[in-house]
């Protein structure tokens, strides 16, 4: 601000305040709705203050819902994407940036190329690569010819017994989406701006490239860490496609599946104080990391784009 | 917040996207020095064994999946016997043919369109206010982030309830003013509201990389500018919006994508694709045509479609954060 200009301030607080309106009216409304029993909600015209029966709704909502296990599957799934993806894209950031090996650059392109196809564009080939993990492996053993030596040998048929599918299960909701480009670029533009001379000193010194990975980088990435393991941990929360399409078991579900199950559809009139309610819990675990670690959340989602 | 000085596609090896692919493609195999650190470690085995995890995940939920995707789009499968019948590219041609691709192909490009457009405009004008004020900045801008939070399926479902006809109580605002709202029944109302929910869902996304970016505009051109005598709108036309231009032109394609795939939960919670298939954009296509229909060919041939699009998008992407980067001052 050079000058003070009234008119101006003015204008913008009321822009701000318009925001913020746009925002919260509909929060407000879904509460007032969740918190009124289904007849008075019902009443034309629609109450505009809150009701005294949201705990009472959100307690339906969630016996009904089985939310207690969904909750526990959400925050299962969604650590362990978080810590797989940044697990994984750290170690090949490290090797991508301090090693020099043949195909270094290829690896970096296959990593890269995966950036470009996101899961929505591929749900049915990717649905049968989980549904039938060892299916590539059975190909391969197929065209070298080695299944019919072993059953030859053995008298066992590969294809029939080597079979593994990952639906329903807490791996296949988590691997198919750790492999993340975005993760090992943040990784490696901060490898590239770690000063050269702690790497010489480290080898002077002997150092072995994994404890050097572990003493003296991991604790400099921590931010870039922190920053980025909120991103992950929205974005994981609230998908839906992916654990829509591999649950078919209602004890699997993710909490974002089971609400979306307590949405009314069409013109059906009962249950949106229920689902209205269901959906309060089912963001807070995101609002609150979002209204708690504001700063770090905005650094890590301008540093990776995503 | 501080702006970013470093993106993180910064590194992405462009020097093989835009400057033609044979240099890229000889530099491939053999051992360069591009973006490797000028003091770095021996030792093939370590280095293969730490990228492993992230290449057999890779092959596996990747690379194999992308391969079939590409070889069932052409070919014929009987959903029942599992059969599979080469045709070509006859997937295409009926695709193409068919009506309802080609007014889904519309409906997406329209809607993308529409809600990018009103996102910007209306996250630009947030943060062009924000950047303007010194008072309740933390307050305004903890507001404005809460709908990143929210899942779209979460913001469909509220969307769904507000405009519901029957329950809703905006749908009967619109009702007494003597509008015949309903989205369950017609197809331009279920439109407009999948677009209000897609826009309301991302506006916060634009408005921090905006804030970010008008943030960091240097203070010293601003007040020389002031010295000089130009008032406020003039400084803010002539040195905030050039400067802030590359990161616009950033989101604008940022927000496509968003438009094209993460609407997904959105339009799944709000209208399942209705009325009569009315908002049923190119991704909820590939879905019903996939997995409820059992057209497995066509569906794999609409993948391929939006690989396409996907792939420019991207490469758009990295084009625009070049300039990104390249005009921070």
């Amino acid at each position: 601000m050079v000058e003070r200009n009234p008119v101006l301030t003015i204008i913008c607080h009321l822009i701000l305040l318009a925001g913020a309106a746009l925002v919260c009216l509909p929060l407000y409304f879904a509460f007032v709705a969740g918190s009124h029993t289904g007849a008075e909600m019902n009443q034309v015209p629609f109450p505009l203050l809150p009701g005294d029966q949201f705990v009472e709704n959100a307690g339906k909502a969630w016996q009904q819902g089985n939310f207690s296990r969904v909750f526990f599957n959400s925050f299962v799934v969604t650590l362990g994407i978080v810590f797989g993806k940044i697990a994984t894209s750290i170690i090949a950031a490290f090797a991508i940036t301090y090693f020099r090996f043949p195909f270094r650059r290829t690896a970096f392109w296959l990593i890269f190329i995966s950036l470009m196809l996101p899961v929505e564009v591929r749900i049915l080939p990717t649905y049968e690569a989980v549904a039938d993990v060892a299916g590539p492996v059975r190909w391969a053993l197929d065209v070298l010819g080695i299944s019919s030596v072993i059953a030859t040998l053995t008298g066992y048929r590969i294809d029939a017994g080597f079979n593994w599918s990952l639906v329903n299960t807490y791996s296949g909701l988590i691997f198919p989406i750790i492999a993340s480009a975005t993760a090992v670029f943040l990784f490696r533009q901060f490898f590239l701006t770690v000063p050269d001379e702690l790497c010489e000193a480290a080898k002077l010194d002997g150092t072995r490239p994994m404890k050097f990975l572990f003493q003296i980088l991991l604790p400099l990435s921590i931010p870039n860490i922190a920053a980025l393991a909120i991103i992950l941990f929205i974005a994981g929360w609230n998908q839906y496609l992916w654990p829509m399409l591999f649950t078919t078991d209602k004890n699997m579900a993710t909490a974002i599946v089971a609400l979306k199950n307590f949405v009314p559809v069409g013109d059906s009139e009962g249950g949106w104080e229920i689902a209205m309610a269901a959906s309060f819990f089912v963001m807070l675990p995101p609002t609150l990391v979002i209204l708690f670690l504001q700063r770090w959340f905005a650094k890590g989602l301008v540093d990776s784009g995503k | 917040m501080q702006p970013s000085e470093a993106t993180a596609l910064k590194g992405a090896p462009k020097g093989a996207l835009f400057s033609g692919w044979s240099a890229g493609l000889a530099g491939l195999l053999a051992p360069s020095e591009e973006g490797l650190k000028r003091s770095y470690f021996k030792g093939t085995g370590l280095a293969a064994a730490l990228l492993s995890p992230q290449l057999i995940i890779l092959l596996f939920f990747f690379f194999v999946p992308s391969w079939k995707a590409l070889s069932l789009a052409f070919v014929q499968i009987d959903p029942f016997g599992g059969k599979s019948v080469f045709v070509g590219l006859r997937n295409f041609v009926e695709l193409f043919a068919s009506e309802n691709y080609r007014y889904s192909a519309w409906l997406t490009f329209w809607f993308t369109i529409t809600q990018n457009i009103i996102t910007l405009v209306i996250a630009g004008a947030l943060a062009f206010a924000i950047d303007h004020i010194v008072r309740a900045r933390y307050a305004y801008r903890t507001v404005i982030l809460l709908p990143y939070a929210i899942a779209p399926v979460v913001t469909g479902a509220m969307w769904a309830f507000l405009f519901n006809p029957s329950v809703g109580p905006i749908a009967g605002w619109l009702h007494a003013m003597g509008l015949p709202w309903d989205p369950n029944l017609r197809p331009w109302d279920a439109v407009v509201l999948i677009t209000m929910a897609s826009v309301w869902n991302h506006i916060c996304y634009d408005f921090i990389f905006l804030t970010a970016a008008m943030l960091a505009v240097p203070q010293s051109l601003r007040e020389a500018a002031a010295i000089d005598g130009a008032s406020q709108w003039r400084r803010f036309r002539t040195i905030t919006v050039p400067l802030v231009m590359p990161t616009v032109f950033y989101l604008f394609i940022i927000n496509f994508v968003y438009g094209l795939f993460d609407t997904f939960g959105i339009i799944d919670a709000v209208t399942r694709g209705g009325p009569a298939g009315s908002t049923t954009t190119l991704v909820y296509k590939v879905y019903q045509d996939g997995f409820v229909n059992l057209n497995l060919g066509s569906s794999a041939a609409q993948s391929i479609v939006l690989m396409a699009l996907a792939v420019l998008f991207t490469i758009l992407q990295f084009r625009a954060l070049d300039r990104r980067v390249n005009y921070q001052v």
